[in-house]
This record gives structure tokens, sequence and C-alpha cells, in this order.
């Protein structure tokens, strides 16, 4: 049972301590330029006005949102297959990142659409969907906690998040094709499918870099702080028995 | 400052409380990895005794 | 297996087993609506079918924790899971006892409550269509989420928060055929949309639900 004695978990900790103090910078670093680039110095659009400076934070957060599920889903297949625990901490440390992602992407969202719509909320099919993925993110966290065993815990939340994501992705069709009368949210379509112009692109792509990178790095460090948290509940047991 | 005209509430809401929940996050999880290392390290001293 | 199917129906049916809650519990929502939004019949008439469909699926929800938790407690799931029947057969029964027990009569029921509600006349029937197509469907689903959480203690609040998000598509295209089937439009696609994640639903997710009772029982 002893989770230490695997070499897994113990280089783990050791690789991805030596990467995050570089991984942190270079986050923060694209970050503030991306940020400060779009914030400052990109152009005001013609229909939207300065709420498209918006962008810079809602499109790199929704990305981060969905990809977060992706990865949670990577995670747990790889935990349900092979077994590596560090995989299974791995998604357990990503969902609060990725649900702070969903919360900021609908947030800005709201915001952004506020002026443009008149309310602030409306049920547009992408908003609408970013909020069932926050309730799926909620919750596989509130299924971790429920659950006592660490092993077990790990085995119910995987199963969760594999048939979650098949609802999710079903969710988000029939979301479109609840809602699909509405203006398609034309102000929240600048994403990669039109082409935006390079004055906006490119510091929205230095912003979502130093966004990937900052999930990366918050997940690293999280995936550290559950992988000790394991050893020290084993630590723990093991004082009792003695 | 760039002329943000009549959106700039908007938009400095939005960066507002974007960064507010990002730093938050951030301070979060490293306040959090920091007292679980001690926590470890106490552990394991106690335990080598 | 019929006996295993038998053994569930007469559980649920008798005195302890909370079988006419759910039916109780739809009539006491669609009376509340009016007090909610108001008498005017017109409103009332709009929102029917999804106020319906809504109905139903809370009251599915609250007869699930139910399925599997008795089981657990008592020891007969371990029994089950030795016994020749596979995992996923016992759960597609213990579904499908679930939903002729909440689900059928619901479905049954829907219609008069339909009239309380001022339900256009074209609506009847496309109501109870699309309520027999899904509620099997939420049944199974609920099932899924009993498996995740029936090891929990007072795992029902859990099991909510689980199984209502997993509920949106069949709810969209469910209510969907319902609000058009009463204001006369067509309803070919989200009837076979509906009828596509029926179908999907009922012949996976007992594998998924079988393999998740299998983790708990270790």
């Amino acid at each position: 049972m002893s989770l230490w004695e695997y070499a897994n978990p113990r280089r783990f900790l050791g690789l991805s301590e030596r990467l995050l103090p570089g991984l942190s910078v270079l986050s923060l670093l694209l970050l503030t330029a991306g940020l400060i680039w779009g914030f400052f110095y990109s152009p005001d659009d013609y229909r939207m006005g300065s709420t498209v400076k918006i962008i810079y934070l809602h499109v790199p957060s929704a990305l981060m949102a969905i990809n977060g599920w992706i990865m949670m889903l990577v995670a747990s297949l790889v935990w349900l297959i092979r077994r590596h625990h560090v995989s299974a901490l791995a998604a357990k440390a990503a969902a609060p990142v990725g649900a702070v992602m969903t919360v900021i992407a609908l947030i800005t969202g709201a915001i952004w659409g506020q002026p443009m719509w008149g309310t602030w909320w409306v049920w547009d099919p992408r908003l609408t969907s970013f909020l069932i993925l926050f309730l799926f993110y909620l919750g596989y966290m509130a299924l971790w906690h429920a659950v006592d065993d660490p092993d077990k815990a790990a085995d119910l939340t995987s199963m969760l998040c594999l048939v979650g994501s098949v609802f999710a992705l079903l969710s988000r069709y029939a979301v479109n094709f609840w809602n699909q009368g509405l203006h398609q949210g034309a102000s929240l379509s600048l994403d990669k499918e039109e082409h935006v112009a390079d004055v906006f692109y490119v510091p929205l792509v230095i912003t979502i870099g130093g966004f990937v990178l900052l999930f990366l790095a918050l997940v690293l460090l999280r995936t550290g702080t559950e992988i000790r948290l394991r050893r020290i509940s084993v630590l723990i047991n093991r004082g009792r028995m003695t | 400052m760039p002329v943000l005209g009549k959106y700039a509430v908007t938009v400095l809401s939005a960066y507002g409380l974007s960064l507010l929940f990002l730093v938050g996050l951030v301070a979060w999880s490293y306040l959090r990895w920091r007292g679980v290392k001690a926590e470890l390290q106490r552990q394991e001293d106690s335990q080598d005794v | 297996m019929i006996a295993l199917l038998q053994r569930d129906l007469r559980l649920a049916t008798r005195a302890g087993g909370g079988f006419g809650l759910a039916l109780v519990f739809f009539l006491i929502l669609v009376l509340l609506v009016p007090f909610g939004v108001g008498p005017d019949t017109a409103v009332l008439a709009k929102i029917a079918p999804g106020i319906l469909w809504l109905g139903a699926l809370l009251a599915c929800l609250l007869s699930l924790d139910r399925l599997l938790a008795l089981d657990w407690e008592d020891g007969a799931l371990e029994l089950l899971a030795t016994s020749p029947l596979p995992m996923e057969a016992v759960i597609a029964l213990k579904a499908l006892a679930h939903w002729l027990t909440t689900g059928l009569p619901l479905l049954l029921v829907a219609p008069v409550l339909g009239l309380m509600l001022n339900l256009p006349g074209a609506g009847y029937i496309w109501l109870t269509v699309s309520l027999a197509l899904g509620t099997p469907t939420l049944s199974m689903i609920g099932c899924f989420g009993a498996a995740l959480t029936v090891g929990i203690k007072r795992g029902g609040l859990l099991l909510s928060l689980l199984v209502l998000p997993l509920y949106v598509p069949t709810l969209i295209f469910g209510a969907e055929v319902a609000r058009r089937g009463a204001e006369g439009l067509e309803l070919a696609t989200p009837l076979l949309l509906l009828v596509g994640i029926s179908c999907g639903t009922i012949a996976l997710l007992p594998f998924a639900a079988g393999t998740v009772l299998k983790m708990n029982l270790r």
C-alpha cells in the first residue's frame, strides 16, 4: 500500500519541483506581456468599443476550462488502465484549477455581454455550456471529498469523469440545439475559428500561452501537495499501528 | 491609460475580478503546498526519532 | 433474473417502500407552480410541457438513493455480485424496476396534471411519448449515479449534484418534443435525438454502472 515506495511519486516530486520556478516565471512573463500589450496597446473594436479588451481574459480562461477537463479525462484513463497514483492525484489537483478557469470565463463572459445584450446573463449556448461544465467540475470535486478510501475515490471519480465527458459533449450539442434561435453571441465568437485581426491576435496568443503555463504550474504544484498529503496519512496510520 | 470611455467600469471590473480569482488561486495553492510540505517534514522527523 | 426483478418491485411497492411518494411529489410540484408564477392560464399553457418534464425528472430523482442503498446496507449487493448474473444485468434490472415504479406511473399521471396546467390539446400525446422515451433514460442515469454514491453516508444530496447535470441532454430534447408537440410544430429532430440518447444510455451505462459498483464492493 505504501505509495512512497513507488519510484514514481518521488521522481515526480523531484522533477516537478525543479521545473516549477522556471515555469512560474515564464508563465508570469507571458501573462504580463500579453495582458499589458492587449490592455494598453491594442485598439478598440468598432462594434464593441473597449470591451473587446476582455477577450484577453475570457478566451484563455475558457480554453483552459475545457482543456483542464480534457486533461482530467486523460489522467483518469491513465489511472483506470495503468493505475499510476500520480495520474489520479494529478486529476484531483487539476479540478479546482479548471473550475476557477470556468468561473473566470463565466464572469468575464457575463460582464462582456452586459453592455452588448443589456442583461447580466443570457442563456447563450456558450455561456450555458460553461455553466454546465462548472457543475460537472463541482460534482467531480465533491465526489473526491465524499469517499474516504483514496484508491476507491480515484476509481469512482475517474468513472464519473469518463461518463461525465460523454454527457458534457452531448449537453454542448443539446444546448446549441436548444438556443440556436438567439444570435450566436457574435461578440463571443472571436475565437480561433474566426480569423481575428493581427492586432488582437498576437497578444491573445501570448496570453493564452501564459494561461497554459499557469495551468501547468498550478497542476504540478497541487499534485505535489496531494502526493505529500497521501504520504502524511500513510505515516500517521503507520504511527498508529506501532 | 487607454481611453476606455463608457465601458471603463465594464472592462476594469472584468479585469479586476479575473485577476482576483487568479491571484487567489495561486496564493491558495502555494500556501497549501507550503503547509503540507512542512507537515510532512514534521511527520517524517517525528517518526525517525 | 425475473425473480430479481420481482423482488425489487415488491420491495418498492410495499408499505415502507415509498412507492407513491414520487407521484405525490409530482402532484405537489404542479400545485405549487401556479402559486409561483401566477394563475394566468396563457402563461401556464406555455410552460406546462417544461414544468411537467421537470416535475417528472425531479420526482425520479427522489427515489434514486433507495435504489441501491438498501441492498448495499444489508449485504445483498455483495451476494448479487457473486451470483452468475453479470453486474450489468443486475444494474439494468434495478433500473427497470425503478422505471416501473417511478417513471411509468409518472408518465401515466402527467396528462392528468397537464389538465391542471392548461396543456394545449395537441400536447398530451407528445408529452406522454417524450416522457415514455425519456424516463427510462432518467432511471438508467440515476442508477449510475446511485452506484457512484452507494457507499457514501447521506449521499442523497451528492447524488442529485452528480445526476442533474447528466440529465440535461435528456431534459432538453424531451421537453422540446413536448413543447413543439403542444404548439403543433415539427418535432422530428428532437424526437430522434431523444431516442438516440435513450438507446445509447440504456445500452452502455449498465456497463459503466456495473464497473462502478464493483469498484465500490472491493
